[in-house]
């Protein structure tokens, strides 16, 4: 059993959450994810880790509350446990050697590029963060993405709080002018699509943190097979980061609705569930 | 004796009924017609049927115990050398092992020795007999992998005193046995009996750890552990690289089977996410084919089964090709994917087909399918399921420097399991590549064996 040392909201639908695991603790780095169940009926839900701390014996999740397992996550609180947590599952992020990086994070994936840019920051990286959100109302770790980076730009889609627009628009300033040993982008599929062909152009490598469907997390299932390069790969033994000029976007995006339909179902039934228990 | 040429037939659920159900299909010999089959033994001397056994059990001795009536000294027999015999009598391929040299086939049925190995493994866990938990000697061993590899080297290793703690990568223990091999075909409550029985022994069962990941083999030692075996499983589930296999509705056997069965799709008002198929293709001739294909009958899907060679070459049970045939599922003999078509949407529509016809032998032995010129066919499909076996984890390997392994990535080790790493063993798919549950547990236990040697001799 895992203890839920702290919960905390971090927007309306997303959540972060410290967890107690000693052994996941001692061995997570940037990149890598961890596979979860929020009770014993529960889905296996692989979210990247957003945070550990080697030394308090915890890794923090950051999750977006988006269907029936999600739901049920977040149903529980601080001081519960959770039965399962595996990890850390794939390959951590390679950072080493870098020396001027661009972070681009976008939405609930801004909780998986920070602690990317902490760990560039740690490794004396200059690091400039790219964070864009929907709106004012979807800002998460604002504050802990500019102390970690020597430059900051900041967008949202309505213009409602800094920049109007996506991350692709201060992204392609920012090319023009000088250049980053490396992009690291990490967000939703269409995102990371658009930074991969903004980087391209320049040649600059760039790598996407790839958050396909997965049931084990070790290669046994084959369910978050991706095309990159023209080959197959398995997003958790190969991944989840992968060159992103390589990476198929629009394979990606459709095989990540495979299950759209049921994920709809499930959410609904959760929501009637929850609706009920209010009225109660 | 019983001089009847056939087998004493096994009570089975009819398949109008069970195909809408995932209750077990075969439901067991009962006393009476245990000891009436036993009776078609004729205990000769030569004894061939233990040459076919890959775990040599002594099978003229347990039968003719069963003859007397004296079912728990049968069990104490076959658990001298199976340690999952309940399992074993559901899912070894009897056909091609004990039961193809058994004297009684050259004129009629073989005796039907999985049935008679069942029967006394399900009384055995009927009667509760309580283990006798052994007298601990102090030295610790850690086991990776808790499929049939791993359980056995674990059993064998806990009545020979030793601490073991078996580490699951899963949330559940059990390896295939609990995601891959169908409800219907093995219930799970045998699994957990079986993995009961280890804990009853003594094992302790840690679940949601990878090796290679949450810990290293260096870790394992540093926390004590004096050796380590390595039952990792078979690995990464292999598809045809043929257009359209990532299309919206294909799915990997494990896949499906692991959504079904260890996340329990199956069950009314379960929220795991599963295909459902109105019509489904299953690639592929094996054992995995088949639960695949049984499997989304029972789903409620059409399904055909596509295979490259004859029906003389599929390497499934032949028990499980009858049980799909009667549940319905169709086989489309010597035919192969070329071509997943998809509708503007990337779902599935069809699988379109060669013709195949078969040349000369190939490295296995089996005549290669080789393609027709011309013609071919179309599949209609809204689901294709690929079981086309697995090729090597590289997951271990790559965290374990010095761990060597074979020209196609498998784990390397000797017939007893010894690994290039000192105090690492291995056995299992892990090391073979994708086989069966009993040739995973033989190996299993030669490499307990070892282990014990290797420690005693420290």
């Amino acid at each position: 059993m895992f203890r839920i040392v702290k919960k905390q909201k971090l927007n309306d639908t997303v959540v972060r959450m410290e967890l107690e695991a000693p052994r996941i603790a001692r061995k997570a780095q940037a990149g890598q994810f961890v596979i979860l169940r929020a009770d014993e009926n529960g889905e296996r839900i692989p979210l990247t880790v957003a945070g550990y701390d080697r030394e308090r014996g915890t890794v923090e999740i950051v999750f977006q509350i988006v269907g029936g397992a999600t739901m049920c996550l977040n149903a529980r609180e601080e001081g519960e446990c959770i039965p399962d947590l595996v990890g850390p599952l794939g390959n951590p992020t390679p950072l080493a050697g870098l020396k001027k990086v661009a972070v681009v994070g976008g939405g609930v994936g801004c909780a998986i590029a920070l602690p990317v840019a902490r760990r560039l920051q740690e490794l004396g990286a200059e690091v400039v963060s790219i964070v864009g959100f929907r709106s004012r109302g979807l800002v998460i770790l604002e504050e802990e993405f500019r102390a970690c980076s020597s430059r900051f730009f900041f967008t949202t889609d309505d213009g409602s709080y800094g920049e109007k627009g996506n991350v692709c628009a201060p992204l392609g300033r920012l090319l023009q002018n000088e250049t980053f040993d490396e992009v690291i982008a990490v967000g939703p599929l269409v995102m990371m699509k658009f930074v991969a062909a903004a980087t391209k152009p320049y040649g600059i490598k760039t790598l996407a943190s790839m958050n396909p469907i997965m049931i084990d997390g070790t290669g046994m299932c084959g369910c978050c097979r991706l095309t990159v390069g023209g080959e197959m790969k398995f997003a958790c033994v190969d991944g989840p980061d992968f060159d992103a000029h390589l990476v198929d976007f629009d394979e990606a995006i459709r095989r990540s609705r495979v299950y759209a339909g049921f994920e709809a179902r499930a959410r609904e039934k959760h929501c009637n569930l929850l609706k009920k228990g209010e009225a109660e | 004796m019983n001089l009847s040429p056939n087998k004493t037939p096994m009570p089975v659920q009819p398949p109008e009924e069970r195909r809408k159900n995932f209750g077990e299909v075969a439901l067991g010999y009962g006393e009476a017609q245990a000891m009436e089959e036993a009776a078609r033994c004729l205990s000769c001397k030569g004894r061939p049927c233990v040459g076919g056994c890959p775990v040599g059990t002594d099978i003229p001795g347990f039968i003719a115990l069963i003859k007397e009536g004296k079912f728990e000294e049968a069990y104490e027999t076959i658990s001298r050398t199976s340690c999952l015999p309940a399992v074993c009598g559901r899912v070894c391929p009897q056909e091609n092992q004990c039961e193809k040299y058994c004297v009684r086939g050259k004129k009629g049925e073989p005796v039907g020795i999985g049935a008679l190995e069942r029967f006394v493994a399900d009384l055995h866990a009927e009667r509760g007999v309580p283990a006798e938990k052994p007298q601990p000697n102090g030295r610790r061993v850690a086991v990776v992998g808790s499929g049939p590899a791993g359980l056995s080297c674990a059993g064998e290793l806990a009545k020979r005193g030793y601490e073991v703690t078996v580490f699951e990568a899963l949330h559940v223990a059990g390896g295939v046995l609990t995601y891959g091999i169908p409800e219907f075909r093995l219930p799970k409550k045998i699994v957990a009996r079986e993995v009961e029985a280890l804990r009853a022994l003594g094992v302790k069962i840690e679940t949601n750890a990878v090796a290679g990941k949450t810990f290293g083999i260096a870790e394992l030692k540093a926390e004590g552990f004096e050796a380590v075996f390595l039952g990792t499983g078979a690995g990464l589930p292999k598809f045809m690289g043929i257009k359209g296999e990532n299309a919206k509705g294909v799915f990997s056997a494990n896949e499906y089977l692991t959504r079904v069965n260890l996340m329990k799709a199956y069950e009314e008002g379960s929220e795991t996410p599963v295909c459902r198929a109105k019509k489904a293709v299953v690639v592929g001739g094996g054992n995995v084919a088949m639960d695949a294909a049984r499997t989304a009958v029972r789903m409620g899907a059409e399904v055909t089964v596509v295979y490259r060679r004859s029906r003389a070459e599929l390497p499934a049970r032949g028990e499980e090709v009858r049980h799909a045939e009667e549940e319905g599922v169709c086989f489309r003999l010597l035919a192969n994917p070329t071509e997943i078509l998809t509708d503007g949407e990337e779902n599935v529509i069809g699988v379109k087909c060669a013709e195949m016809t078969l040349g000369e032998p190939d490295a296995s032995g089996r005549r290669r399918p080789v393609e027709k010129e011309g013609g071919g066919f179309v599949l209609e499909a809204d689901c294709v399921i690929m079981a086309l076996g697995t090729s090597p984890n590289p997951l271990l390997k790559r965290a374990e420097e010095g761990l060597s392994t074979g020209p196609r990535g498998e784990i390397a080790a000797d017939g007893e399991g010894r690994t290039s790493l000192d105090g690492v063993f291995a056995g299992g798919d892990a090391v073979t590549g994708s086989a069966t549950v009993i040739l995973a547990m033989g190996a299993g236990k030669r490499a307990a064996r070892a282990i014990d040697e290797y420690l005693q001799n420290k």
